[in-house]
């Protein structure tokens, strides 16, 4: 499948507008395949995935309130209809669907409510105030865009027709929080959209999605000429001068997400994801070591001259100095506060509403993975890993099982991207790469990000659904 | 492509692997000494958030923990706290604790290790823990009789029972009320604090134990007494030279008798009537003939120089090493460097009582776990013999002597035959005098032993002396518990 002639076919296919399948399967053909077993396992896993959830809210009562408050369970019930919505949906649009995808980004949408409803409780907010109703709201909201996601991409090769319109949203959507009047700080990052205080959105959320598929169409084009090879150094076939242009230019994409919109998190993920895709459809590592060059050397210079990135450099060397932890703003008070209530969750966790995860700065947010590993311990954040892990892996056979370049990229790229945010979310509480802001894929509080990550979510159900089923139409042919 | 993949996968892999061992790290490895960590708030919250066991007097509590909202999740309270204050102490919501809310804080919180079990069977049925309670020896009518009788004095009270070292009072004042370290805003208390260290009076301060550790004055004679009765040399009948003027050996210093003259009548006196009228040169000169060595041996025997725990710390009292024969002089009756707490006084008066037996003081009787299991039940100790009981005995009769018709007579009490010794301690030239007064009764059947101390003369400087104001104090506390 590296060869042009498939990335032809490929491309006519997509460019053609023909159907992944036939609405209904020629009469007369032996089913070899029974989809329906893959979503009665689905179900299942949903009613395990929505049991946890609400045990989860239940405990969390338990622990922090004393009491069983029978409202947030409601709320949390429509939301399991809403997400069995979805399972229904894929009954008749993608029977062929992963049946993991779905209960592991639930049961992790249901953590997270939990956790912020855990923190509302010790912050004493209510009402629209509390941010696990506005959560549950923008779950619902995410998951309808999941639906209709998977209704209206009925082939993922339709968005192969839109890579330079998908770059140019991406583009317009990183740019939106930096005009003047529409764009909002907040922490010191310039990534929010809003009128005053309501309907705040992180534009770069739904960018990742848009450069994914960017990158998967400009790259299944244009793989030839990056594979080119150029000049031999260091024992390492070098690409050439003249095919440097896309990785300069998301490179200097990257930096000015670093200088204008300060978000070190962003820039990374942008950039990783970019490298990794490049890296998979040209094969070269020469492109890899390049990039990670670039980025290494902008990053330097960038925490040699920009005050906020030299901290966020400081804080992760030497977090417990006294000068780091009492600087303010921009010490490591934050990074510390986290380190103690991990430590204070031990192997097994305080329990649902018995830690202190509200001594953190915004626990329901970026230190989301902290709250949860102060409750429910190492047992917790090794299983929300394994659920993560889990969850990628499945992205990844999309790669290894696609029949077309295009979709193998583009469910590589999205499943990448997950990974790569864990990583530097929780490589930043861990201590393992100095922090940056960015959400936790499903858990943290945050409209933009719920919304971004379930529409992956749809993606990567409607890439594995043409996926299972092509073989079965050629077998059928 | 696949190729490719397959490398992308594995640096997936390695960056879940990272987390799952970084989080280890932080969340196994590290996760004790991050809780050690001084700024860590959590460990600070922790130790407060247990529901303390309560204090209890004669089952009442006088310190307990109720649930607040906040961070803390538990107020601590105490009922009556300025009474209760030197028994209790304080916990506060930062800096140290003090009283047995320090020295019993394992138990109060649940940490001891006769509560290891209850620990883990808490943790897996998922209960709050809960602190054992404790109940304290403390008589509440002694206590409040001892707190009503010093009235207004800068001092202390404390009242044992002879035979088993209980301490059934403990009064200190001036004093606080241990409910202002307790209130959940850690500048408030802090403010509090630097207050309550920087007023004149140092409330702060047990006086029944420590603080000031004043010259005892003329109750160390019943040291310098036992160890003349306990040498075999002397007698009560035994006579000293009964000077006006005493001039101490190698110096000008002149000692006189309180109140000036010599002592009674007569060329000579006995010791037993030096002590019943408490003079001070037939002590001098005792304790030139006994020696520092001898006076220092008996001193330890009753309990000075060691240290007790109430189980709460208290200050050892002390005799000073290295004298020669005029600062020996001193020290018999009661001046040069000897410094004595009203604990260990009301320890050798109880000594006295209790047929020559020092007990090992102590607050505590029970303390009990959650479930109603008793986990420590009080025992009565031996620290060790200090007397003979005949040597007991003799100073039983001079020490009842004493108040009927000696030094000590403002502790008589109708009816009771009470043992007693006042004390008047000179500080400075200049300074206000210590009064104290140490006794027991009945001296029959020795119930209640008790010392007074007042400090800065009870407000009349040089005027003040112990008969004055310390035994009527003894007097109205003894009166109260004796007709209780």
């Amino acid at each position: 499948m590296t060869d042009h002639a498939a990335t032809g076919r490929v491309t006519t296919a997509g460019d053609g507008g023909a159907p992944a399948r036939p609405a209904t399967p020629p009469s007369g053909i032996r089913r070899i395949r029974i989809p329906q077993k893959l979503r009665n396992l689905e179900f299942w896993l949903l009613i395990v995935a929505c049991f946890i959830n609400a045990s989860a809210i239940v405990l969390v009562q338990l622990g922090a309130l004393g009491r069983i408050d029978t409202q947030l369970v409601l709320l949390g019930a429509g939301l399991s209809v809403l997400v069995f919505g979805l399972h229904i949906a894929m009954r008749f649009v993608a029977r062929d669907a992963d049946p993991f995808l779905l209960p592991i980004a639930t049961v992790l949408n249901g953590l997270g409510i939990a956790m912020i409803y855990r923190i509302d409780i010790a912050e004493g907010d209510a009402g629209w105030e509390s941010a696990a109703v506005r959560q549950i709201a923008w779950s619902a909201i995410a998951i309808i865009c999941a639906i209709a996601t998977i209704f209206v991409i009925r082939n993922h090769r339709v968005l192969f027709r839109y890579t330079y319109l998908a770059g140019l949203v991406a583009i317009i959507l990183l740019i939106l929080p930096l005009v003047p009047g529409l764009g909002q700080s907040r922490g010191g990052a310039q990534v929010w959209i809003g009128f005053g205080d309501i309907a705040t959105f992180q534009p770069g959320e739904i960018a990742k999605i848009a450069l994914a598929v960017f990158f998967a169409g400009y790259l299944v084009r244009n793989r030839d000429s990056l594979s080119m090879v150029g000049k031999k150094f260091l024992g390492m076939q070098f690409p050439r001068a003249r095919d440097l242009g896309p990785l300069l230019i998301v490179w200097a994409l990257s930096m000015s997400v670093i200088v204008f919109q300060r978000d070190l998190g962003t820039a990374l993920l942008y950039f990783g994801l970019f490298l990794v895709m490049l890296y998979v459809a040209t094969s070269r590592l020469s492109w890899v070591v390049l990039g990670l060059s670039l980025f290494l050397a902008g990053a330097i210079i960038a925490s040699q001259t920009l005050d906020y990135v030299g901290n966020r450099f400081a804080n992760w060397l030497t977090p417990f100095s006294d000068e780091r932890f009492n600087a303010d703003p921009g010490g490591s008070y934050q990074l510390v506060q986290g380190l103690f209530g991990l430590a204070n969750g031990g192997l097994i966790g305080t329990g649902w509403g018995q830690g202190r995860p509200d001594l953190t700065p915004v626990p329901q947010s970026d230190y989301i993975i902290a709250s949860l590993g102060e409750e429910l311990g190492l047992a917790g954040i090794f299983a929300i890993l394994a659920l993560y892990l889990l969850f990628v892996a499945r992205g990844f056979r999309i790669g290894f099982a696609g029949q077309d370049d295009f979709g193998k990229l583009l469910g590589v790229g999205l499943a990448f991207v997950v990974a790569l945010q864990v990583f530097i979310v929780v490589g930043g509480v861990t201590r393992v790469i100095p922090l940056t802001g960015l959400t936790t894929p499903f858990l943290a509080a945050g409209g933009s990000s719920l919304v971004a990550n379930w529409i992956i979510v749809a993606l990567l159900l409607r890439l594995s659904d043409t996926v299972r089923n092509h073989p079965r139409l050629v077998i059928d042919g | 492509m696949n190729r490719e993949l397959k490398r992308v996968s594995i640096v997936a892999l390695i960056m879940f692997v990272t987390l799952l061992v970084s989080s280890t790290l932080i969340q196994f490895v590290q996760a004790d000494s991050l809780a050690a960590d001084p700024r860590n708030s959590r460990t600070l919250y922790e130790s407060y958030s247990v529901e303390r066991g309560p204090i209890l007097v004669d089952g009442d509590p006088i310190a307990y923990s109720t649930a607040t909202d906040d961070f803390y999740r538990f107020q601590r309270t105490y009922s009556n706290g300025p009474l209760y204050a030197p028994v209790t102490g304080y916990i506060p919501v930062n800096g140290e604790a003090t009283g047995l809310e320090r020295s019993l804080n394992d138990y109060l919180s649940g940490q001891s290790s006769s509560q290891f079990f209850d620990q883990l069977n808490r943790l897996i049925s998922g209960q709050d823990p809960v602190g054992a309670s404790v109940e304290v020896a403390i008589d509440p009518v002694a206590q409040q009789a001892a707190w009503d009788a010093l009235g207004d004095y800068t001092g202390a009270v404390i009242v044992t029972e002879p035979e088993t070292g209980r301490i059934l009072a403990m009064v200190t004042k001036p004093t606080f009320d241990p409910n202002t370290m307790t209130v959940h805003d850690g500048e408030q208390v802090q403010a509090t604090y630097e207050g309550l260290l920087a007023d004149p009076g140092d409330p702060l301060f047990n006086r029944a134990t420590g603080g000031d550790m004043n010259p005892p004055g003329s109750v160390f004679k019943l040291v310098v007494t036992a160890a003349a009765l306990e040498s075999g040399r002397y007698t009560p009948d035994s006579t000293f030279p009964n000077p006006g003027e005493f001039t101490l050996p190698g110096s000008t210093s002149v000692v006189r008798n309180s109140g000036g003259g010599t002592c009674g009548g007569g060329a000579t006196v006995t010791l037993a009537d030096a002590l019943r009228l408490s003079c001070n040169i037939p002590f001098a000169e005792l304790g030139i003939e006994l020696g520092d060595n001898a006076i220092r041996d008996q001193a330890e025997k009753f309990g000075f120089d060691s240290e007790f725990l109430i189980p709460t710390e208290t200050e050892p009292s002390t005799y000073p090493q290295g004298l020669d024969d005029a600062q020996t002089a001193l020290t018999a009756f009661g001046q040069g460097d000897v410094r004595a707490t009203p604990l260990q006084m009301a320890m050798v008066s109880a000594a006295i009582a209790n047929d020559g037996i020092v007990m090992n003081p102590d607050l505590v009787d029970q303390i009990t776990a959650p479930d109603l299991r008793p986990l420590e039940e009080f025992e009565p100790s031996e620290f060790g013999r200090a007397i003979s009981e005949a040597t007991a005995d003799t100073m039983v009769q001079m020490m009842v002597n004493g108040v009927e018709n000696g030094a000590a007579s403002n502790a008589r009490i109708d009816g009771v035959s009470v043992a007693g010794k006042t004390g008047t301690a000179e500080n400075g030239e200049d300074d206000p005098y210590t009064l104290w007064f140490t006794g027991f009764a009945p001296a029959d059947d020795p119930q209640y032993a008790i010392t007074v101390l007042v400090e800065d003369g009870g407000g009349l400087g040089q005027e003040g002396y112990g008969n004055l104001i310390a035994a009527p104090i003894a007097k109205q506390v003894l009166e109260a518990v004796l007709n209780k």
